[in-house]
């Protein structure tokens, strides 16, 4: 078997690993938390009797591990189990809502990838001049500050005073797709500013590296234009560092836009995972829980994979 | 018309410099040079590290490695002077007019990309060929070049090729779009010695055949002495002499040159084996870990009180496997190390101080192998401390002592590693190591990383301290003539094994089996025709066989 063959399917095997092992990782989490779902359900009228009952009813009395499985075996036919607090089938509901993640998710790294590679390939050109330090400056410090800081710094400044966007990126399907993307403008925003600098420095330091390699050089004693010794010799050999830090931040934004999406108050998962906690939703958060890390896994098992296919002593061995 | 290809008129070449927390400076690294280059001959230029070979080099493409910039003078190529020509005009020169063979063919080629693809580039871009013709003229190239399967071998991506056929890809890419000039620069220094002569030997049949003029730069005398018409020799940016070969090697008017023609040139009378040896490697193999081949087969040598052993061959040859293996870094899966009339434990956790301080280590990278951040005084002090509990006024004493013995002497004491150079680093870590008193030194190619003369330097200190130290020496090498000026008994080592043994006289004395004469018949020496003799001579050999 060509050993490029063997080594993806041994990253995807292990990713589909990962998924499972961060799955047990969540279930047994929430099984270690005081109190459950019955509690939750009964809130203030709990009496033992009740609890006794609603747990026979509610399965809980059964070993964990049964449950697990169960559970598992659920998610694998794509049921994610029924909401505790509405009753409503989690499947449905995270559907929407994910697809309202994922859209953030996608405009800002539509807006904030190209502008991250831009921004490093401009450092790049202008290193250690005022353009490439101004450039790290300035995302250093909007990556430093907390998230939720600057969702309400620009909330203040753009909408309160100059009153150019809404603060609430409330969206509805009645939307037209220029009125969903004029409502999520502001939480775009802010996540691009967030995950900027990481892949701008990644981009500086992997070019830079690249740049001072002795077959850059080769290229253009070759009499080569900067341009054709960029997307010739260059960008073949930075896939790899680049599809690394952006899958990392595409992760990022959909994993870790909680914060953001609570900010504006977008019916996004982070929202979605933010009420089921507050409300000791216990089925939504395992459900949260699992997509957050299938995503994760899955975009990195994607950069892996690049990674892999990207690299010529792979690709092509002795 | 005249035949002048290149011609150089006071260059001068300046870069800026950072030296940490203080302004840029801006320095002048070449000082006004002039030479002239006519169509089809070849100009050695040679001098040690720093001497600006490179820069010059670079210069006649009107390209600055990193921050470097010409700042003066005026370089003509085909009649006109390419440092006022306008940018598309250098692109043209470039891969066009002048091409360039770096030192590290590997690091050279685009990884990601096949060989046929790079070597046609150049042809290709600048419409001297149509990717047809430039690919066949490749084949032939390949072929010129003694490649094997030149027809194919283009299909192939750079690490699917060893070091040595890498670097005649490079020689051909360079060739490839018919330029009038070829800049070799150390085209051979990274190669082992026996691939070193069929690279050199292509290199010098390629120029022939095609007519190309050259501009060949080393740092080593004796190679470009098999190849250019003329050398000039450099020193710190400044020209030094400037002569045809004949005269240089064999009437240099300068010291420097003359220094330079006699380098390698230390006596060292071989000492005869005494009673007890210190060092005794028994039946030593050995092995890394995930790896299913062994490095190192039934290694047995012997080492001598306050003698040199030196272990010598090319890379991969498991010589510095041997020295882990002594060092207790790699357990060997079989055989046993005495030392000292002791059996060390193969794991470097079973051995007592006392081993650790009777047995020293210098490494061939002086700079990597210091804490940037300690002065000269704490790191020799460091062993003082560790194995003798030396403090204060006492601890000063010795180092000071020890500063003496490397010639450098106690105005080093507070320096760091940074103000040091190449050679006065690696005589601190000389010290670092005798400050263990120790009965064994492994010198693990301490020379390689130096200029030859300041490698030099640093032999006949560690001759002169092994006659007060009494220290015995395991000098591992891939340098021949180091061997020759430094050994008393030698073991040659060939794909994991010891394939030639003994005294320095015994083994460098015929009859040899055939790698070490490869070996030893591959070493230039500074002569001309050296290597036609050498290639005539195997032609003859294989001939017979």
């Amino acid at each position: 078997m060509h050993p490029i063959i063997k080594l993806v399917s041994q990253r995807l095997a292990l990713g589909i690993l990962l998924l499972f092992g961060a799955s047990a990782l969540i279930f047994g989490l929430t099984e270690a938390l005081p109190g459950d779902a019955a509690q939750a359900v009964l809130g203030q009228s709990a009496t033992p009797e009740a609890l006794a009952n609603l747990r026979e009813e509610m399965g809980l009395n059964r070993p964990a591990l049964t449950r697990y499985f169960e559970w598992l075996g659920g998610i694998v036919q794509g049921d994610l189990g029924q909401s505790l607090t509405n009753k409503l089938d989690i499947s449905e509901s995270i559907g929407k809502r994910l697809g309202n993640t994922l859209f953030l998710a996608c405009v800002a790294a539509i807006v904030s990838v190209p502008l991250a590679i831009f921004l490093g390939l401009l450092a790049v050109r202008y290193r250690n001049r005022w353009p490439d330090k101004l450039i790290s400056a300035i995302t250093l410090t909007t990556v430093s500050i907390p998230e939720f800081l600057i969702g309400y710094v620009v909330i203040y400044f753009i909408s309160v005073k100059l009153g150019w966007f809404s603060s609430l990126a409330m969206i509805n399907d009645s939307m037209s797709f220029w009125q969903k993307l004029n409502a999520i403008a502001l939480p775009a925003f802010v996540l691009t500013l967030v995950v900027l600098a990481q892949m701008m420095r990644m981009t500086r330091a992997a070019i830079l590296n690249l740049m001072q390699s002795a077959y850059i050089e080769t290229a253009e004693l070759k009499g080569l234009s900067m341009f054709q010794v960029i997307a010739r010799h260059a960008f073949p050999n930075a896939i790899s560092p680049i599809v690394n830090v952006v899958m990392l931040n595409l992760a990022y934004l959909v994993v870790g836009v909680v914060v953001v999406e609570v900010v504006f108050v977008y019916p996004g998962m982070g929202q979605y995972l933010v009420d089921a906690v507050t409300k000791r939703d216990v089925p939504v958060v395992l459900a949260c829980g699992v997509v957050f890390a299938a995503v994760y896994i899955g975009l990195n098992m994607v950069a892996d994979v690049v990674s892999i296919l990207a690299n010529p002593r792979l690709r092509h061995p002795k | 018309m005249s035949d002048t290809l290149l011609k150089v008129r006071d260059l001068k070449i300046g870069a800026t410099v950072y030296p940490p927390g203080e302004k840029p400076q801006d320095i002048e690294i070449v000082h006004g040079i002039s030479f002239d280059l006519e169509r089809g001959k070849v100009l050695g230029l040679i001098g040690e590290s720093g001497a600006g070979k490179s820069t010059i080099g670079l210069a006649s493409m009107a390209y600055g490695r990193g921050g470097v910039e010409i700042t003066g003078g005026e370089v003509w190529v085909n009649g006109r002077d390419i440092l006022k020509s306008s940018h598309g005009d250098i692109r043209n020169l470039r891969g066009g007019e002048v091409a360039y063979v770096s030192q590290s063919a590997a690091a050279s080629f685009n990884p990601a990309k096949k060989i046929m693809d790079q070597v046609v580039e150049a042809a290709v871009e600048h419409k001297k060929f149509s990717r047809k013709e430039a690919e066949g003229r490749a084949r032939e190239l390949f072929a010129k070049l003694g490649l094997p399967d030149p027809d194919n071998i283009g299909n192939r991506y750079p690490h699917q090729v060893s070091g040595g056929q890498l670097q005649r890809c490079m020689t051909a890419l360079a060739l490839c779009p018919e330029p009038d000039l070829v800049v070799f620069d150390e085209p051979t220094t990274a190669l082992d010695v026996t691939t070193q002569i069929d690279v050199l030997m292509a290199i010098k049949d390629a120029i022939r055949d095609t007519g190309v003029a050259a501009l060949y730069i080393t740092h080593d005398l004796a190679v470009v002495a098999q190849v250019s018409d003329e050398i000039m020799v450099l020193r710190m940016g400044d020209t030094v002499e400037y002569g045809s070969t004949d005269q240089i090697i064999n009437n240099p008017q300068e010291e420097y040159t003359q220094a330079l023609v006699s380098v390698r040139s230390i006596e060292h009378e071989e000492k005869q084996p005494t009673s007890e040896p210190v060092l005794s490697v028994d039946g030593i193999t050995a092995r890394y870990k995930g790896l299913n081949f062994d490095v190192l087969h039934n290694v047995n040598v012997e080492l001598h009180p306050g003698q040199t052993l030196a272990v010598v061959g090319e890379s991969g040859s498991g010589k510095s496997t041997l020295a882990r293996v002594i060092t207790g870094l790699l357990p060997p899966r079989d055989g046993e190390i005495t030392f000292a009339g002791r059996k060390l434990s193969p794991d470097l956790k079973g051995r007592t101080r006392e081993d650790l301080r009777e047995l020293q280590m210098i490494y061939q990278m002086a700079d990597v192998a210091m804490n940037p951040r300690q002065t000269v005084g704490t790191i020799i002090g460091r062993p003082l401390e560790f194995y003798f509990n030396m403090r204060g006024a006492e601890k000063r004493k010795r180092i000071i002592e020890l500063l003496d013995e490397i010639e450098l002497g106690e105005k080093f004491i507070d320096r760091y590693p940074a103000e040091l150079s190449g050679g006065q680093k690696q005589r601190v870590c000389i010290a670092r190591s005798l400050a263990a008193k120790p009965k064994m030194i492994i010198c693990d190619e301490v020379t390689s990383a130096l200029d030859p003369l300041v490698a030099d330097g640093i032999l006949k200190l560690l001759l002169d301290l092994q006659k007060i130290e009494d220290v015995a020496y395991l000098f591992i090498t891939h340098d021949l003539a180091t061997v020759r000026a430094i050994s008393d008994s030698i073991a040659v080592m060939y794909q994991g094994r010891v394939a030639r043994y003994g005294s320095k006289s015994q083994v460098l004395s015929p009859p040899f089996d055939d790698y070490t004469d490869l070996l030893l018949s591959s070493v230039p020496e500074m002569h001309l025709g050296w290597l036609e003799e050498v290639v005539a001579h195997r032609k003859m050999e294989s001939a017979g066989n």
